[in-house]
């Protein structure tokens, strides 16, 4: 009954939707509007009222008008393997899929930039610069499928953000559609357009600002060497002491990852990765740059790693060797899904020295629980993912996964530290932003959403905790999302 | 009109607050009060004070970019930062360091050295009253390129901005006052976090028009052991172009790529800088050298015109020019002709690899000449991928120009300011569009 009375609301809109897109664009039929329930968050679900797939900046510009006319919400999609619930549909509002809009522009490798529709996914774009000696550096792990929109909206990471920076340092200029239907340039692809940093202050709003229509990203030279290390200790504290002393070393790896032994034990299960034999922590660490420069690095850093009690140490030199040693490490999340019937994936950040500290704390906290706590993440940037395995075939033991869960959130507040490093807050953590903000910081930052949307249509309850979302349950992720399943997109 | 007494509240908020005296004017316009608050809960007394009495207030840090940007509307009462001017945290093994905005970039830097780390910003050295009384003073080179608040305010960054960014990027923090008083917080002590809106993005680049920067975090970067500079005359604005594509286009990583051109029918001196350990940083350099020709030389210390920025003319006018990389030769023949044609010959020079140059006019040149090169100028670079704002101008070129030019989305960022400062008391009138 309540669902039929929000979709009156949008039916309203379909003459007009359709008149701007075509019949073909829109989409009504409940079987169909069921495939957009969720994103990469499976736990939350919620069919939009109706969907609409537009073609170019003036669609969008169009339909963002009519809901605004009509005072009905839209949530923009991208790909939909945001964690956190941030392209969320909802019942009584209109979701605009960008996936139709998936133009490559314009490449210019003298100004190393490229302008994109938001559609276009992550990987697209390194690979149309590849034959110029050029990349696009963030890469989020599901880069063969998310889309440049959903990365701007969601200020998204990667492994290698380590040394070449997240979304919005490779971001200079955003074509958007305000929440009032406007279409309007943010920056102009410079990095240095003359007023406020919208383009910064944009991304990473969570779709909450406006809806992205073109893109102008800073493209990477691609290092002339890269070498990629695995280096196998008996613990995580062993492991940890080598990360610390390869940052106080002054040399700065593309990326340093780190697994825990049950997380090892779940990938070689599945992917049969051959890390060596009873580690207790692997890490994997890639250094790129001018070739010299790499080779040194390389030394040092075996050096430190066998210093601080490393027993065996690989080397990759190609790419073959290369995606030999990450298969373990990007299968990680998916293969816990295989030990485990459920499980929580967390996002919380600490500071780099307190790794071992907080890793000594959350297997405290796992052991004192009795629940089994799976550790994969980006220890170079202290970006934990702990994955808290349960069997959510009993309510108690979803409780009690969900406190832990929390408990761990608190412990990386605690240290100084964020709730989340890539993965955004969406609807998932929205609770926890009053444990790390105060009430004026998050009274502070919704001004600038007062600014762009006053009305408060566009994607609205994300990021912020409101009365209707108090007490959500953080995100349980009951089976893997069916990109992952069907092969298509790995995790991290 | 001078008031003789401080206002009771004002007084009551901050322990030091004065009567405001000439040399404390801003571009023309005299403020009546200047407070010097020495922590941010004192800053937000000294705001609650300002609001319930309706003063319009200016931040100031040292003063060594004061004269940047348009003149206030008003100006009632200064905040001066230089008592809050203590690192509070250098977390060393996490790089990262919580610094109070009254902090010169100099003090910051002597503490981080000690670690053999650094803030990676090298911003020029300042133009304005602050910066002449710090060179005045004979203090270590490098001094007066300003505090930790008013680099952040004014978002100005160096050659370096190539490899690191312009202040906005390594900023992982920030505490603010806004207008009414309130202190907020964003962002943290870590690289990574995603977790709500990137204020501190926001006030980068903002000169003082939404709040009160009190305190901000950086990532730090560790220390190059070395560092090594190849330099090269060129002919022409091609020539230039030449080098600085080569400098990007190689695997070489260079930290910064920069020219300086002193004037029409004089060669463009290009450099590019290495950074690394001491046997990366020169081996690099020497391949870059290798690829330029013959003529390139390398050595170890910067070349005298590197990295001046703004301060090319310290009374005069100065255009920062931004614009995608690879128009480079055609936004040099637009300055030189817009130049030629008004009867300039401004001296030319910066981030050319990045996109971000500076022209100088000297302080005698006439106001209404400066006025037809600025016109002629942002006519012929068009206003879609690329601005030309006057960074500061003598008081006779600054009243017949629009100091900022053409801003995109020029809308939302009135309503940003409507919502932070909904009186308009902070800086009214400083920034682009004339808020």
């Amino acid at each position: 009954m309540i669902e039929q009375a929000a979709r009156a609301g949008t039916d309203t809109l379909i003459p007009r939707l359709t008149k701007i897109c075509g019949s073909a664009a829109v989409i009504t039929d409940p079987l169909e509007l069921r495939t957009y329930e969720c994103d990469g968050l499976t736990a939350h679900r919620c069919s939009p009222g109706l969907a609409v797939l537009p073609e170019s900046a003036d669609q969008v510009a169009a339909i963002v008008a009519e809901c605004a006319r009509a005072s009905i919400p839209f949530v923009a999609r991208g790909s939909g393997t945001g964690l956190s619930g941030g392209a969320l549909p909802r019942a009584d509002g209109v979701l605009i899929v960008m996936s139709k809009m998936r133009k490559i522009l314009e490449i210019d490798p003298v100004s190393c930039r490229a302008v994109v529709e938001p559609g276009v996914t992550n990987l697209a774009v390194s690979k149309a610069v590849q034959p110029l000696g050029l990349f696009y550096a963030p890469d989020p792990s599901s880069q063969q499928v998310c889309s440049v929109g959903g990365n701007v909206a969601e200020n998204s990471g990667g492994a290698h953000c380590l040394k070449h920076g997240f979304t919005v340092h490779h971001v200079t200029g955003l074509e958007i559609v305000t929440p009032h239907g406007e279409l309007t340039w943010l920056g102009d692809g410079t990095g240095a357009a003359p007023g406020y940093d919208l383009v910064g202050a944009f991304t990473g709003s969570e779709g909450t600002l406006g809806i992205v229509t073109k893109v102008v990203v800073k493209l990477t030279r691609i290092p002339e060497a890269v070498t990629t290390l695995l280096a196998a200790f008996e613990t995580t504290g062993a492991g940890g002491t080598a990360v610390s002393a390869i940052i106080s070393s002054g040399i700065l790896p593309a990326a340093i990852e780190m697994m825990d032994a049950l997380a090892i034990e779940a990938a070689e299960a599945a992917v049969a990765c051959r890390y060596p034999q009873g580690a207790g922590a692997v890490l994997i660490v890639e250094l790129d740059g001018p070739e010299p420069d790499v080779r040194r690095e390389t030394a040092a850093v075996r050096a430190i790693c066998e210093q601080a009690g490393s027993y065996e140490i690989r080397a990759a030199h190609d790419a073959a060797e290369r995606t030999a040693i990450w298969t373990g490490r990007k299968s990680a999340f998916a293969a816990v899904g295989r030990i485990s019937p459920s499980y929580i994936v967390q996002d919380g950040v600490v500071p780099r020295t307190a790794l071992p500290e907080v890793l000594d704390k959350i297997a405290a906290l796992s052991a004192a629980a009795g629940i089994r706590v799976a550790n994969v993440f980006h220890a170079g940037d202290g970006n934990l993912h702990p994955l808290v395995l349960f069997d959510d075939a009993t309510p108690q033991a979803c409780r009690a996964a969900e406190e832990l869960s929390g408990a761990i959130l608190d412990l990386c507040i605690e240290h100084g530290g964020s709730i989340t490093g890539e993965h955004g807050v969406g609807v998932d953590k929205s609770r926890y932003m009053p444990k790390m903000f105060s009430a004026d910081d998050l009274d502070t930052m919704q001004l600038l959403r007062c600014a762009f949307d006053p009305a408060g249509l566009c994607n609205p309850g994300k990021i912020y905790p409101t009365p209707r979302l108090c007490g959500e349950v953080p995100g349980i992720r009951r089976a893997p999302h069916p990109l992952v399943a069907s092969g298509e997109v790995e995790q991290f | 009109m001078t008031p003789d007494s401080i206002p009771a509240p004002l007084l009551a908020a901050c322990s030091g607050v004065r009567l405001a005296g000439p040399a404390d004017s801003v571009a023309g316009a005299g403020p009546s009060y200047v407070a010097s608050p020495a922590s941010t809960p004192e800053a937000s007394a000294v705001m609650r004070a300002a609001a319930s009495l309706g003063l319009a207030v200016l931040p100031r840090g040292s003063g060594t970019r004061l004269d940047w940007g348009a003149a206030p509307r008003r100006c009632d009462l200064v905040i001066e930062t230089t008592r809050m001017d203590s690192v509070l945290e250098h977390a060393a093994g996490d790089q990262v360091a919580r610094v109070q905005a009254g902090t010169s970039i100099e003090q910051l830097a002597a503490v981080l050295r000690t670690a053999g780390q650094q803030l990676a910003l090298d911003p020029p050295p300042g133009t304005g009253a602050g910066a002449r009384e710090a060179a005045g003073a004979g203090e270590a080179a490098g001094a007066g390129t300003g505090t930790v608040g008013g680099v952040l305010a004014t978002g100005v960054a160096g050659p370096r901005r190539l490899r690191y960014g312009a202040p906005r990027d390594l900023l992982i923090g920030i505490t603010v006052i806004r207008a009414d008083g309130t202190v907020a917080k964003a962002g943290g002590k870590v690289v990574k976090n995603v977790a709500g809106y990137d204020i501190g993005k926001l006030f980068a680049g903002s000169y003082g028009t939404l709040g009160l920067i009190t305190e901000a975090v950086f990532r730090l970067h560790p220390l190059p052991a070395a560092s090594v500079f190849v330099t090269l005359d060129c002919a022409d604005a091609a020539a230039a172009h030449a080098v600085m594509s080569a400098a990007v286009a190689s695997p070489l990583a260079p930290s910064a790529a920069e020219i300086d051109w002193p004037g029409r029918g004089t060669p463009i001196r290009a450099g590019v800088l290495f950074e690394g350990d001491p046997a990366g940083a020169p081996e690099r350099a020497e391949r870059m050298r290798e690829l330029l020709g013959g003529a390139a030389v390398i050595c170890d210390t910067p070349p005298p015109w590197w990295g001046l920025g703004a301060a090319a003319a310290g009374d005069g006018t100065v255009i920062r020019i931004g614009f995608w990389a690879a128009e480079l030769p055609r936004v040099l023949a637009a300055i030189r002709a817009a130049a030629a044609a008004a009867g300039l010959d401004p001296a030319v020079g910066g981030s050319a690899a990045a996109g971000v140059i500076h022209a100088a006019v000297q302080e005698h040149a006439a106001p209404a000449e400066v006025a037809e090169f600025l016109t002629a100028l942002r006519a012929a670079i068009g206003r879609s991928r690329a601005s030309a704002v006057v960074l500061h101008a003598p008081p006779g070129v600054r009243e017949v120009i629009d100091m900022w030019g053409p801003v995109p989305s020029l809308g939302l960022m009135r309503a940003v300011k409507d919502q932070f400062d909904p009186e308009h008391r902070m800086a009214p009138g400083r920034f682009a569009g004339g808020i």
